[in-house]
């Protein structure tokens, strides 16, 4: 028996173990379970904000004669009509459609900054980064002036039945409608801005890292892949956070 | 013959273990930054062990308070200070104690500790790698989790105490400082505690699942993994998917308590004012944190499962009994765990047909834990058992977990639930199936896998004692739980002296009070054996417990990278015990079915 030979080999299919079944390094298996369980982290936050919703009353009046109260739970396209330059004009999410179009332009220029790095084109991939930095930096920018005009609020204000006016909103007073109206959007736009602002971070390192030609000694650009995953799943909750707070 | 030639072989990788170690690390990067797996594992161990002895001492010192309800404790004061007051223990410190004593037992031992060490330990051995995936980030996990214990150990330094709310901090009591003192700072630290655990389980977890997909050696298949391997998978899936629900319940909490929001907060009031939150539920938090809590007990139980399920099988000499029934009833837990999470909320006021649905649901939980008992049981019979210490806590597993499940039959009827709710029958309930039973999981594992850490054996005389004693001390406290519990004793009450109906439950509590200091104490022979055992232990061999997995064909002490040459191919599966028609009664997966063809079955005869 001991001469019978040792070398004979051992099944081989996909998952017989000794390569990578999902055809992905550890990196990018890591990079997507972690993208799984950071969007369970957003889902809880999303139920919180349609329970909070439902358990709010909605406005029935006619939409012309709609005015901010904390009886009911506001309008989004009432709220967030303002856009920069154009004060006291009536603009329904304008200004939050061309945020949400330069973060959807963002993650076209992440997939070709990730298709350059496939054909090791060291120029393409800093082009693209650059310009998908430029664009993060635009929503970011975006949504600080987003911020602060939700902060500050609009000219009229809100009547309390005492006859005081409350303008603009933090975490404890609203003049849109209810505290928890604001509470919840600056919380989740907020903890999706705190993403973004990650994720524009690790790009701005990817990018020194490809004008220093890191990668490129490295032999791949796996590390903006993985980066690249990041940011298209920043971009995707984004959508949801738009889809819950300024459609519905 | 096919051990001989494992022995050949290895002789031949000890000359090459000379050339491999001519890196020097020093003592910062070996010890204690270290990116081995083994010895974050052991750092887990280590931190585990402490963590269990606080979490223990806390539950002797409010079982004194409820064993003598009566007597004065003057003689804590030099250990608890300005706790005890002219003799008696303050009550908000006895909230303080049950509340620790749960986050403890729960998160750090349990969840950290056993998960942290066996994952870690056992997962790069069992599946034939070098090290984790990203041995980096197992640092990192380790690490994060040592600053997230520092905290939370403070916090039982603070004058105001620790947190104080229960282990499920349930707002508004714990959202607002004022309510009680462990609402203050000891709930901030509570809070930034667990969200540094959070983030060590989901850097540890992502590593765990990578390793198994990735780095598993030539031949190891996923039905040739050994059932532990399958029991981390799934608890690190688990942990992936839930913890990240307990991080955004903490974040909105944090905000309530600190910066004036109300997502939990609504029409309170606080001495006759009314605080400004509108709109909030406190019920939503209780769901959130449900829906981590529930996975959270398998997070805690499904380690111990794979650890005895392998420790029952080496030791009956059987092949484990039902194999893909094991992996099967595991998937049917872990998808199971996160559709009941409302039968901790049946007496909230939820819709009576919601609780009907989550009584169903969590009814059919009994089904896949039945599977696993059966098997245990039938890899038992007329099994050449050996009688280890290791085995000896699997068994008590196997007892505990049917004890404690039986019960949990009874509690997750909604109708029932609503006299047991929050009564000592809970309490005795989770205690015996998940607390004493992981417990019991984690004895076994370290009795079992003491020689491949530490090179040593641990002693099984007082291996026995420490058995005996903990796993009659365990019924001999929560069996009789049961009885107050059914009689509608509440949970966390400081004094129940007050209340005529509990005066005949003294003795009864008094009894159990010294069953459980008898049980405290039997764990001082077990560290004394731990300790003891790592320097002065009698020396293992390369495989003690003659076991089929992959840890045992490394050296008695491996080296980073585990294997001193090639890392080992597999052919079989991990569970040929006393197969018929071979010399041994165990054949390691590293043997080719060539080599055993006396042995082989009509089916293998094509691999050989």
């Amino acid at each position: 028996m001991s001469t019978s030979t040792t070398l004979e080999a051992p099944n081989s299919g996909t998952w017989d173990g000794g390569n990578e079944p999902m055809k992905a390094s550890y990196g990018k298996l890591m990079m997507w379970f972690f993208l799984l369980s950071d969007a369970f982290t957003f889902g809880a936050f999303l139920i919180v904000y349609g329970l909070a919703r439902h358990a709010h009353m909605p406005y029935t009046g006619e939409p012309e004669a709609f005015t901010f109260s904390t009886e009911w739970w506001p309008i989004p396209e009432k709220v967030f009509n303002a856009f920069p330059g154009f004060h006291g004009v009536d603009l329904p999410l304008a200004f939050v459609a061309l945020m949400t179009m330069i973060l959807i332009l963002s993650s076209v220029t992440m997939v070709l900054a990730v298709e350059a790095g496939h054909r090791m084109d060291k120029n393409d991939v800093q082009k693209w980064l650059l310009w998908t930095i430029l664009f993060g930096a635009t929503f970011l920018g975006c949504q600080a002036w987003e911020w602060a005009h939700f902060i500050t609020g609009t000219d009229e204000g809100m009547l309390l039945a005492d006859g005081t006016r409350v303008f603009g909103a933090n975490l404890t007073v609203n003049q849109y409608g209810p505290p928890l109206f604001a509470d919840l959007f600056f919380f989740i736009t907020g903890f999706h801005g705190t993403h973004v602002f990650t994720g524009w971070i690790l790009l701005l390192i990817a990018f020194i890292s490809t004008v220093n030609g890191v990668y490129q000694k490295r032999g791949h650009y796996e590390m903006v892949e993985k980066i690249g995953l990041y940011w298209h799943f920043v971009d995707l909750v984004w959508v949801f956070v738009f889809t819950f707070f300024y459609l519905i | 013959m096919s051990s001989t030639d494992i022995s050949i072989n290895r002789d031949v990788h000890h000359a090459h273990e000379e050339h491999d170690h001519h890196h020097d690390q020093n003592f910062f990067e070996k010890y204690v930054f270290s990116l081995d797996h083994k010895v974050i594992a052991k750092q887990f161990l280590f931190m585990g062990i402490f963590w269990a002895f606080v979490g223990g001492f806390l539950s002797v010192l409010f079982r004194l308070q409820l064993g003598w309800p009566e007597a004065t404790f003057s003689f804590l004061e030099p250990i608890l200070g300005g706790w005890v007051e002219n003799g008696k223990l303050n009550p908000e410190f006895y909230l303080a104690l049950v509340t620790m004593h749960g986050t403890i037992m729960v998160f750090f031992v349990l969840t950290a500790g056993l998960s942290g060490t066996f994952s870690n330990f056992l997962i790069p051995l069992q599946v034939g790698a070098r090290d984790m995936a990203s041995g980096f980030m197992n640092m990192l996990s380790f690490w994060i989790f040592f600053i997230s214990s520092v905290i939370m150990f403070f916090s039982l330094f603070l004058e105001t105490g620790p947190a104080a709310g229960g282990w499920t901090v349930y707002p508004p009591l714990s959202a607002l400082p004022e309510a009680i003192q462990g609402s203050g700072d000891g709930m901030t630290m509570w809070l930034i505690s667990m969200a540094l655990f959070i983030v060590s389980q989901l850097l540890g977890g992502v590593n765990y699942i990578s390793t198994v997909i990735n780095l598993r050696t030539k031949g190891m298949s996923m039905t040739k993994l050994p059932l532990t391997i399958w029991a981390f998978l799934l608890t690190a899936i688990l942990g992936l998917l839930a913890f990240p629900v307990l991080f955004s319940a903490a974040l909105l909490l944090i905000f309530d308590r600190s910066f004036g929001t109300s997502f939990f907060l609504s029409d309170i009031y606080i001495a006759g004012q009314a605080l400004t939150n509108t709109g909030g539920s406190a019920i939503l938090f209780q769901h959130l944190f449900w829906f981590l809590g529930h996975p959270e007990v398998y997070i805690v139980i499904m380690p111990a499962m794979g650890l005895v399920s392998e420790v029952i099988a080496t030791n009956s000499r059987k092949p484990i009994f039902g194999y893909r029934a094991m992996i099967g009833s595991l998937f049917g837990i872990s998808v199971l765990s996160f559709v009941v999470w409302a039968h901790h909320m049946f007496v909230t006021g939820m819709n009576p047909f919601l609780g009907s649905v989550f009584m169903f649901l969590t009814l059919i939980i009994a089904v896949p834990s039945a599977v696993k008992v059966f098997n245990w049981l039938a890899t038992l019979w007329r099994g050449n058992i050996r009688f280890t210490a290791a085995m000896m806590f699997a068994i008590g597993f196997v007892s505990l977990f049917i004890s404690g499940g039986l019960t949990g039959i009874i509690l997750g009827n909604s109708a029932l639930d609503i006299q047991l709710h929050d009564t000592y029958f809970v309490v005795a309930h989770f205690h015996l199936v998940m607390g004493a039973a992981a417990f019991f999981g984690m004895f076994c594992g370290v009795y079992h896998w003491f020689p491949k850490m530490f090179g040593r054996m641990m002693d099984e005389k007082l291996g026995f004692v420490h058995f005996w004693f903990t796993f009659i001390s365990v019924y001999l406290v929560f069996m009789p739980m049961h009885y107050i519990g059914i009689a509608g004793f509440p949970r966390r009450y400081y004094n129940w002296t007050g209340f005529e109906a509990f005066n005949i439950f003294t003795d009864m509590n008094t009894f159990i009070s010294i069953a459980a200091i008898l049980g405290f104490t039997a764990q001082f022979i077990f560290l004394f054996n731990f300790i003891y055992s790592i320097f002065r232990g009698r020396r293992a061999t390369e495989n003690p417990w003659h076991s089929n997995t992959l840890e045992w064909t490394t050296p008695v002490l491996p080296g980073h990278g585990n294997w001193p040459g090639e890392i080992p191919t597999v052919y079989r599966w991990p569970y040929d015990y006393s197969k018929p028609g071979s010399a041994e009664d165990y054949i390691p997966q590293t043997v080719p079915f060539s080599q055993t063809q006396s042995s082989n079955l009509p089916n293998e005869k094509d691999f050989e």
